[in-house]
């Protein structure tokens, strides 16, 4: 067995990279898989944040990178689940201190004792967006509901097809589902018109996200909220399950799911 | 096709995938083909502009001095030399130590095909086969041809026509150099941006009711317009 390689990426700053992260490696591991998050956003770490290990960094992965520590002492366990790890970026470094072939090297003496490598790509298309695809098996996009996210996230696809790292699966994150039914923000179906690659995930926006990551419990943790059922349904997709995509729907007004009953969505589309 | 040879046959130029190859006419002195090069970059600056350019030299020997003028002349003009492909052995060894480039497998993919006796010359191209998402650019002297989507944030540069088996929402430039007569066709065409030679349009607000047809642009009048795709 060998672990699968999940880069994390988005072109855009700020769509929900790593939240993303944190949540699928939460609930990758909360369903019993051996899962390893790295950091990839050297200069501006924050995965640790998000899944509240803040405070039991001692190494991160410039350490490692540099030689100062090996990779086994960099990653810190979560005490909450029986096997997830995080390898911290480093704080106070450029990008430039890791190079693509660094990150192989890495990813490929860990393979053999997990199941999941998920790293967290920093925004943009220079050398940290290079670090983090450079050893992916799966590449999944994160982009919201909105035209340059959108715009971003195709000038990614095209760079990672010309990597020949497949055109990758996209994540649809902070769809706020009224919106969409007013016609004020793209549709799922408006996003794949564009990128047209395969979607392995609509996530809608859930204040719990918000919160979640600031107590550094990723909301998949506390199960019921929305965004995190979304998430589990991600891991579960990678996994190879046949989860049904379904917009979430929990916010609608119950005369907005009337109609939708008798009208079918706008459009003819969504649903 | 107009545009693609110099008049004086001094110099020709070729698109690439990612650059352009200016092949050297044999019977011209060095002085001669590079004034040649300059007059042209600078009488089309926005389309040379920012790209990258190799230059084929045959067998003549260029010494490193004169390449390396060659490189600073073009680079005051935002143009990067890339590669000098020649088959004189110091030319080579010149070129090398300048750190430039000195062979390209993909000229092979472009060499011309001997001319068969046809009853219609056509004029050249480059066929693209994939979708142009975001950030992609293709620049040709020639026409374009894109089986494939052009998407917002794309953009396709072209000396004569620009045909797209796809959606074209990017933004396009045909006739470059200037060629009234360029068209733009397209199964669907919903540029961010259309040009023509010197005319520009840009594409009414969608409309999403309207099924897409193909449809082909052409200046007419000196304005662009838009017409369905019909052979006759
Ligand atoms: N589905 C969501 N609903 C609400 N807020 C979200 C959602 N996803 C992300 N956010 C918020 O958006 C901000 C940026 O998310 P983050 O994961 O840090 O993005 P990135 O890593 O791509 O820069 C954070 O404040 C996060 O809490
Ligand atoms: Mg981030």
């Amino acid at each position: 067995m060998s672990a699968k390689v999940v880069t994390i990426t988005s072109g855009k700053g700020g769509v929900g990279k790593t939240t993303a992260t944190a949540n699928l490696g939460v609930a990758l591991a909360g369903l019993g898989h051996r899962v390893v998050c790295i950091d990839a956003d050297i200069g501006l770490r924050n995965l640790d944040v998000v899944m509240g290990l803040e405070n039991r960094i001692v190494y991160d992965l410039v350490d490692v990178v540099e030689g100062r520590c090996r990779l086994r002492q960099a990653m810190i366990k979560d005490k909450r689940l029986p096997e997830l790890y995080l390898v911290p970026a480093a704080q106070t470094r450029d990008k430039t201190a890791v190079s693509p072939s660094d990150m192989i090297r890495l990813a490929d003496e860990i393979r053999p004792e997990f199941d999941f490598i998920l790293i967290d790509s920093p925004a943009g298309i220079e050398r940290g967006f290079r670090n983090a695809i450079a050893p992916a098996d799966v590449v999944l996009i994160v982009t919201n509901p909105e035209v340059s996210s959108v715009r971003d996230a195709d000038r990614i696809i095209g760079l990672i097809e010309a990597d020949e790292k497949g055109p990758g699966k996209l994540v649809i994150n902070r769809v706020k589902p009224e919106m969409v039914q007013r016609g004020e923000m793209l549709s799922a179906d408006d996003v794949i018109d564009i990128l047209a690659i395969e979607l392995i995930g609509i996530v809608p926006e859930d204040e719990s996200v918000l919160v979640a990551s600031n107590r550094g419990t990723p909301t998949v943790m506390d199960g019921g909220s929305l965004a995190g059922r979304a998430f589990n349904d991600i891991a579960r997709r990678l996994l190879g399950e046949q989860v049904p995509l379904t917009l979430p729907e929990a916010s609608l007004s119950w005369l907005q799911r009337f109609m939708r009953a008798l009208f079918g969505s706008p459009n003819g589309r969504g649903g | 096709m107009a545009g693609t040879t110099d008049l004086s046959n001094r110099i020709a130029i070729k698109g690439l995938k990612d650059g352009l190859v200016v092949s050297l006419g044999a019977e011209s002195t060095w002085a001669e083909v590079t004034e040649a090069l300059m007059a042209r970059i600078d009488a089309q600056a926005a389309f040379f502009q920012g790209g990258r350019v190799a230059v084929s030299v045959g067998d003549r020997l260029v010494r490193s001095a004169k390449l390396a003028a060659l490189r600073s002349a073009l680079s005051e003009r935002g143009i990067t030399l890339w590669a000098v492909i020649g088959t004189n052995p110091d030319t080579v060894e010149a070129a090398r130590l300048l750190g430039l480039e000195t062979s390209l497998q993909q000229i092979d993919e472009y060499r011309e095909l001997e001319p068969i006796d046809t009853e219609v010359i056509g004029s050249e191209g480059v066929l693209v086969r994939q979708t142009l998402r975001s950030g992609g650019t293709v620049r040709h002297g020639g026409h374009v041809v894109v089986i494939g989507d052009v998407n917002p944030g794309a953009e396709i540069v072209a000396g004569g026509d620009v045909v797209v088996w796809g959606r074209l929402r990017g933004t396009v430039h045909a006739g470059a150099y200037g060629d009234e007569r360029a068209v733009v066709c397209a199964l669907e065409l919903a540029p961010m941006q259309l040009r023509i030679a010197g005319h520009i349009a840009v594409s009414p607000p969608n409309d999403n009711r309207r099924r897409p047809a193909p449809e082909v642009a052409s200046v007419r009048n000196g304005q662009i317009v838009a017409n369905p795709w019909k052979t006759r």
